[in-house]
């Protein structure tokens, strides 16, 4: 049966391995260093023994690992680092292309077949990559008679949407783009801008099966937006609070869950309505429409589109985690920080150096993240599961669940966190 | 006026409230052919089919090849069904030229359209599949229908094309040891393709999408002579392997699979049903084929019809009655041949399906009509 299979060697493994480290030291040395350099400009640079360190003497601390700490960890508490590297849009995207990855690698092991295999020779693992320089190598092609302004922002206004998404989700305690106390009206707003941008796109294209797919994913979205805030409803009751990272902190001693089973499910099947996903499809069901509101984008405005999809896919996941199943809360797994290394410093060959600045992650933080990845990636994988084994919904069937079963269901759930609340059992804060 | 038109030719009142949508020939739900659906909101008021694109003139080609050189180019409509495709036209070129098939090729033959039946059925399953959105059913059937291609290779020696029916026989004997492997890969095939059930066929969202949808009834299954699935989806017990039995289809136990609701939803069981029943017979055959002897019936080599004859033999294919009609003037060559074939009678119906259904139904309702583009433009 292995015929697509090569037979496996050591030396090809080792050497395919190498090739992938040669690509990523050249894109390391073309692309990142440059970015660093920039990003270096914008820390507040720490004083270390009377010196204030500065970018221009950026090569110099490579060699000194006790300069390099505090400048890191000076670059930790920027902005900058939020929203693009750790809790913002760098974490979200590898989260993103990982989750492309397994969803293409599980699909294949579950209909038998194999899947990406040759792109980075290893289980495809480059596979995106090759697929996104492809995108951006395409040419764009506009429709002659679209509304052109709009057709070209659209993919981009979606993109920015969803990383706004992003931007509101609490990675860990304290790790967070946006700590607004409002966060879960935030992401309702959010996610109120979709359709928008769905029937802007659709409809700019002027052509009719972008059109057809736009007007769908606005029944979808629009009518699927209500029992999904009206299902979180059941743990702002509980919490008394919006703020999310209150609402994670909250959970420390259980998740949600286990109170509001209901209003799980009811988030769970809005999600995947809102996150156009099988069986809840069609506005991109290609036997009927081609490919919906997506049809005439063409090269990198697709990609725009697929990135701001799985960004989405990401936030989503992400919110039902901190929702519902107790966001970083979790059993301490990731071992603490060896005192010794800070009081008596870490020994290097010879020398002996004392590091300022240690640890750079704090044990609750790493385990926070820990879990929190964790969870996500197990609630992506039930996101991904229905694409195996189920077919296309029909909208009518869609719209009917929407507007009676699945605001039904969240009215329940309303009710049994309104009985648990008033019989006393819980209330904002926690176990009563 | 307009009811003296086709519905294609007929002039319409423009209404601004319905959208003429093309769908096809380039389009990912359509084949190769081209429906034009005129939809009002999310319901079809009018569908038009408008096959023709893949027409190759197979019917003129056959007037200037002689009866043995005939064989290849008849099969390309379906290469799927490659067997079948050629039956009825081998059929016929035997009675013209009277020649005797001896006993052991007729089974191989039954054999052999049997399981070119299922490498259909399974193709069209695939497509079925991924026309509902179910990915799963497309990669399975497409896998699974290795199996069975294997076994016409081992057979045939070609994977599609097999021209392995000539007049006279089938073209060469089955391999050694033919019997066993065939018997392990088709009980196997039947287990496969029973677990279809779980992830298609009771599946609630499919059943839900299906049921009710573009309804048939015999009435009107009889009056627009659809055949094949299509007719015994409608609760119309004909199987032209029963009604009119040719080689040895007489011999075996044939039973056909009729369901009465008419819907989406029967029209795509019954050939999934019509596999498992597939299996069954090539398993009696192999039973009761002789297990030596020759197979084939050595022609002269130019043959000629017996001055003006014409000749109509048809057989049951993957998609109902396909008829093959002969005529010879004494010439090496048929004066005329003419194909009737399941695909295009099917189509008919799809207007009068379509008419009043949802946008989304229309991939399940089209190609439940077990319709093959290119068998119909011939």
């Amino acid at each position: 049966m292995s015929v697509i299979a090569p037979k496996f060697k050591l030396s090809e493994f080792i050497k395919s391995l190498l090739d992938n480290i040669f690509w990523i030291l050249l894109i390391a040395v073309l692309i990142a260093i440059p970015a660093i350099q920039i990003v270096l400009f914008a820390i507040e640079m720490p004083v270390i023994n009377g010196e204030l360190l500065t970018p221009f003497l950026a090569l110099t601390w490579i060699a000194d690992p006790t300069r390099t700490l505090p400048i890191i960890k000076a670059f930790m508490a920027t902005d900058i680092f939020r929203v693009m590297a750790f809790p913002g849009f760098g974490f979200a995207a590898l989260l993103a292309a990982g989750t492309i990855f397994i969803e293409r690698k599980m699909l294949a092991k579950l209909q038998l077949r194999v899947g990406p295999f040759y792109c980075g020779k290893i289980e495809g693992i480059l596979q995106l990559m090759g697929d996104g320089l492809k995108l951006i190598s395409k040419e764009i092609i506009i429709p002659a008679k679209a509304d052109k302004p709009i057709f070209w922002a659209a993919p981009v206004m979606f993109v920015g949407a969803a990383a706004a998404f992003v931007a509101l989700i609490p990675v860990a305690p304290g790790w967070v783009v946006a700590d607004v106390d409002l966060g879960l009206l935030g992401v309702f707003a959010v996610i109120g801008f979709f359709p928008i941008i769905t029937i802007l796109s659709a409809w700019s294209a002027n052509s009719k099966f972008p059109f057809i797919g736009g007007i769908r994913a606005l029944f979808q979205m629009v009518s699927f937006e209500i029992p999904l805030i009206l299902s979180l409803l059941g743990v702002v009751i509980l919490t008394g609070t919006l703020n999310l990272s209150e609402i994670a902190a909250s959970q420390s001693s259980f998740p949600w869950i286990v109170f509001l089973p209901v209003g799980a499910i009811v988030f769970f099947i809005t999600m995947l309505a809102e996150l156009e996903r099988i069986p809840f499809d069609l506005p991109e069901a290609e036997s009927e429409i081609v490919a919906g509101w997506l049809t005439e984008l063409s090269g990198m405005m697709y990609g725009l589109v697929q990135l701001g999809t799985y960004l989405k896919l990401y936030a989503f996941a992400a919110l039902f985690v901190v929702l519902f199943l107790g966001g970083w809360n979790g059993p301490m797994i990731v071992p603490p920080f060896p005192a010794e290394i800070i009081t008596d410093g870490i020994e290097l060959g010879p020398v002996t150096a004392n590091i300022p600045g240690l640890p750079v992650f704090t044990q609750e933080m790493l385990n926070g993240t820990l879990w929190f990845v964790l969870k996500t990636v197990g609630v992506i994988f039930f996101i991904l599961l229905p694409r195996g084994v189920f077919p296309r919904i029909r909208i009518d069937m869609l719209l009917s669940l929407g507007w009676t079963k699945l605001i039904g269901l969240a009215f329940v759930n309303i009710f049994i966190a309104l009985g648990l609340l008033y019989a006393g059992v819980l209330g904002p804060g926690g176990l009563q | 006026m307009t009811s003296e038109l086709p519905p294609g030719l007929a002039l319409q009142k423009v209404d601004e409230r319905i959208m003429t949508l093309n769908v096809g020939p380039q389009h990912p739900g359509s084949g190769h052919m081209r429906i034009v659906v005129q939809i009002d909101g999310d319901y079809i008021v009018a569908c038009d089919p408008d096959p023709g694109y893949v027409h190759r003139g197979e019917e003129k080609m056959a007037e200037y090849r002689n009866y043995i050189l005939n064989i290849p180019h008849l099969e390309r409509p379906v290469i799927h069904d490659s067997c079948n495709v050629l039956y009825p036209y081998v059929l016929g070129v035997e009675e013209i030229v009277g020649i005797e098939v001896p006993e052991r090729a007729k089974y191989v033959r039954v054999i052999a359209s049997e399981l070119n039946r299922c490498i259909y059925t399974m193709y069209w399953l695939a497509i079925y599949g991924i026309f509902l959105g179910h990915s799963t059913m497309f990669m399975w059937p497409a896998g699974d229908r290795e199996l069975l291609i294997d076994l016409m290779e081992k057979m045939t020696g070609a994977r599609v094309t097999h021209a392995h029916f000539v007049p006279g026989g089938v073209r060469n004997d089955l391999p050694p040891n033919f019997e066993d492997v065939c018997l392990r890969q088709v009980n196997y095939f039947e287990k496969r393709i029973k677990e279809y059930a779980a992830v298609f066929y009771d599946n609630p969202i499919l059943i839900s999408r299906t049921r009710d949808t573009g309804v048939l009834s015999r009435q009107d299954a009889i009056r627009l002579g659809t055949t094949g699935s299509v007719l015994r989806a409608s609760g119309v017990d004909y199987d032209l392997r029963i009604k009119e039995p040719y080689d040895v289809y007489d011999e075996l136990d044939v039973h056909t699979n009729v369901m009465m609701e008419g819907d989406s939803y029967a029209r795509s069981r019954v050939p999934w049903l019509d596999m498992i029943e597939s299996c069954n017979i090539i398993r009696q055959a192999l039973q009761k084929m002789p297990k030596s002897g020759s197979v084939r019936t050595k022609l002269k080599p130019n043959p000629k019809g017996k001055g003006l004859d014409s000749v109509y033999k048809r057989v049951e294919s993957g998609r109902g009655s396909l008829g093959c009609y002969i005529v010879s003037d004494g010439k090496t060559e048929p004066y005329r041949l003419k194909m009737s074939v399941g695909s295009f009678r099917n189509l008919i119906a799809l207007p009068y399906l379509l008419k009043g259904e949802k946008l989304g139904n229309m991939p399940s309702v089209y190609w439940s009509l077990n319709y093959w583009p290119v068998e119909a433009d011939r």
